[in-house]
């Protein structure tokens, strides 16, 4: 390997990995069943969980037909909704925590009939958090299905058709069949991506422990009072984060496989 | 804007500003002592409820010493106390309680800090108070959705010292970060109240109202401020706490509405 192309790789590989060995070895190892066992932080923890995966069940049941729309459907405007709906990738989630509240929020240009019509508030309470979450993390699933319908094979569906199945039998029993890698994957991404959600979270939902506190939230505050279980909270998503990457090495860690 | 990311952009520009700040001072051939003169950049690591006060002194001090930059982290108190302790490029600390104040003190970062002001609690609420709150009590009330600051916080400690004068029990709907931040969640209505202090109600203007807290039950929390020891521009660092201190300094102060210690 020449050595323009390996210094800078080396330290490439040494800047995404530091940081990480810091914290294992910063970490407050004899101190870490007491802090994980505190209520506070298992109630962080199972809500983090709840809230990543109840928004990765909504993204799946409004993701996957919009991926399927998106890849397949040929209107005038299509690629301008994709660019649309995918915005929250790159949108800084605290914009659109902000957006939100302004959508959703009590006096927000949706949130306002939510609150008259039906007393809902979504603002300060789990599903609050939820809501947040799927913005953030819906798009991950979209572009990962929406790549894999695209790229499938429309002979074995049109091969269906004129066998007499339904357009909804097609999708349901070749279609979906043929992408199920990608939805594991999108599923797993969108996960993640709830799982570690935090600008949105707060400015939407608010703070509030066992309601709306999540894991990166504790973690953020603890910073402030008591680091030695922020970095413990910090080693148990790292954790998490280590096994969605073992989940998707199949995906990721060969490198010919496309996505 | 929540104050973490708030909090996070500010060390970044702050490190920045630290950074270009260095450069330019080790060409300057030693014209100027580093720490004999008033002047470069300071990082002026300040408690969220003096966002305006000291937005206006730091102009000021800016014009009374041309090419001085005065430039402000405002927070909550203990992040910022936390940062500093971690190495954060700060000249002066300014907190909303000698709690953070002792934390920064104790692990040698400064000495002798000054109490500057007092600042007392106010319930903030819609101008429409929809939940009629008219006492501290009313917030104990079920229907009635309040925002507190999290209790790491000066004020969020504050608060729950009026709580324990008024002998009542406020299960708030969220605990944010700063009272920058609870002000904010009042502002645009999602809650009912919230307890800030005194100051906040009057710089947000007309955008809340103010439901007075009784003396009686009130609770009032310290200002401590101090030049740190690690500063780089201590001499720039000293004359910015000599200008809060000054009359000028606690004229600004006061028509913010904050107490004498």
């Amino acid at each position: 390997m020449p050595w323009p192309l390996a210094v800078p790789a080396l330290i490439g590989v040494l800047f995404l990995l530091v940081p990480l060995v810091g914290l294992l070895v910063r970490a407050p190892w004899s101190g870490l069943s007491r802090i994980l066992s505190d209520a506070g932080v298992t109630s962080a923890l199972r809500l983090s969980l709840v809230c990543a995966t109840a928004a990765t069940a909504i993204s799946l049941v409004l993701g996957v037909p919009l991926a399927w729309a998106l890849a397949r459907v040929r209107l005038r405007g299509i690629s301008a909704l994709r660019a649309l709906v995918t915005l929250p990738l790159v949108l800084p989630p605290v914009v659109g925590g902000v957006a939100l509240l302004l959508a959703l929020g009590r006096h927000g240009l949706v949130g306002q009939y939510l609150d008259s019509w039906f007393g809902i508030t979504l603002p300060f309470t789990t599903a609050g958090v939820v809501v947040a979450e799927t913005f953030v993390a819906m798009p991950f699933l979209i572009i990962t299905v929406e790549g894999a319908f695209r790229s499938a094979d429309r002979g074995l569906e049109e091969a269906a058709r004129t066998l007499g199945a339904s357009r909804m039998t097609v999708f349901r029993r070749v279609t979906l069949p043929m992408v199920a890698p990608s939805l594991g994957a999108g599923a797993v991404l969108c996960w993640a991506r709830a799982l570690g959600e935090f600008g949105a979270t707060i400015t939407f939902a608010g703070n509030l422990p066992g309601v709306t506190q999540t894991m990166p939230l504790k973690v953020y505050l603890a910073l402030e009072s008591d680091p030695e279980a922020a970095i413990a909270l910090s080693l148990v998503l790292l954790g998490v984060s280590v096994l969605v990457l073992a989940g998707l090495r199949d995906r990721w860690l060969r490198p010919s496989t496309p996505l | 804007m929540t104050a973490a990311r708030r909090t996070y952009a500010g060390v970044a520009a702050a490190t920045l500003v630290a950074t270009v700040a260095a450069c330019g001072g080790s060409s300057s051939a030693g014209s100027a002592g580093k720490s004999g003169s008033v002047s470069g950049t300071i990082n002026v690591f300040a408690a969220a409820s003096l966002t305006e006060a000291f937005t206006t002194l730091g102009k000021q001090f800016e014009a009374a010493h041309p090419g001085v930059k005065v430039v402000f982290d405002f927070g909550p108190s203990s992040g910022l106390a936390e940062q500093i302790d971690q190495g954060a490029p700060a000249d002066v600390f300014a907190s909303a309680s000698t709690k953070s104040m002792d934390q920064v003190v104790s692990a040698g970062s400064a000495s002798n800090p000054t109490p500057f002001v007092k600042n007392v609690m106010e319930i903030a609420v819609p101008p429409s108070n929809p939940a009629h709150v008219a006492t501290v009590k009313d917030l104990s009330n079920s229907g009635v959705k309040v925002a507190l600051c999290q209790s790491q916080v000066p004020c969020g400690s504050t608060a729950a010292q009026v709580f324990t004068n008024a002998k009542v029990t406020v299960k708030p709907v969220t605990e944010e970060v700063d009272v920058k931040s609870v002000l904010a969640k009042v502002e645009l209505g999602e809650v009912d109240a919230g307890v800030v202090y005194v100051t906040d109600v009057r710089s947000a203007g007309s955008k809340v109202d103010g439901v007075a807290i009784p003396d009686s039950i009130n609770a009032s929390t310290t200002y401590p401020i101090a030049a740190l020891t690690k500063s780089h521009s201590a001499a720039t660092a000293r004359a910015f706490v000599s200008y809060v201190l000054s009359s000028d300094g606690s004229a600004v102060l006061t028509a913010d509405g904050f107490q004498k210690p």
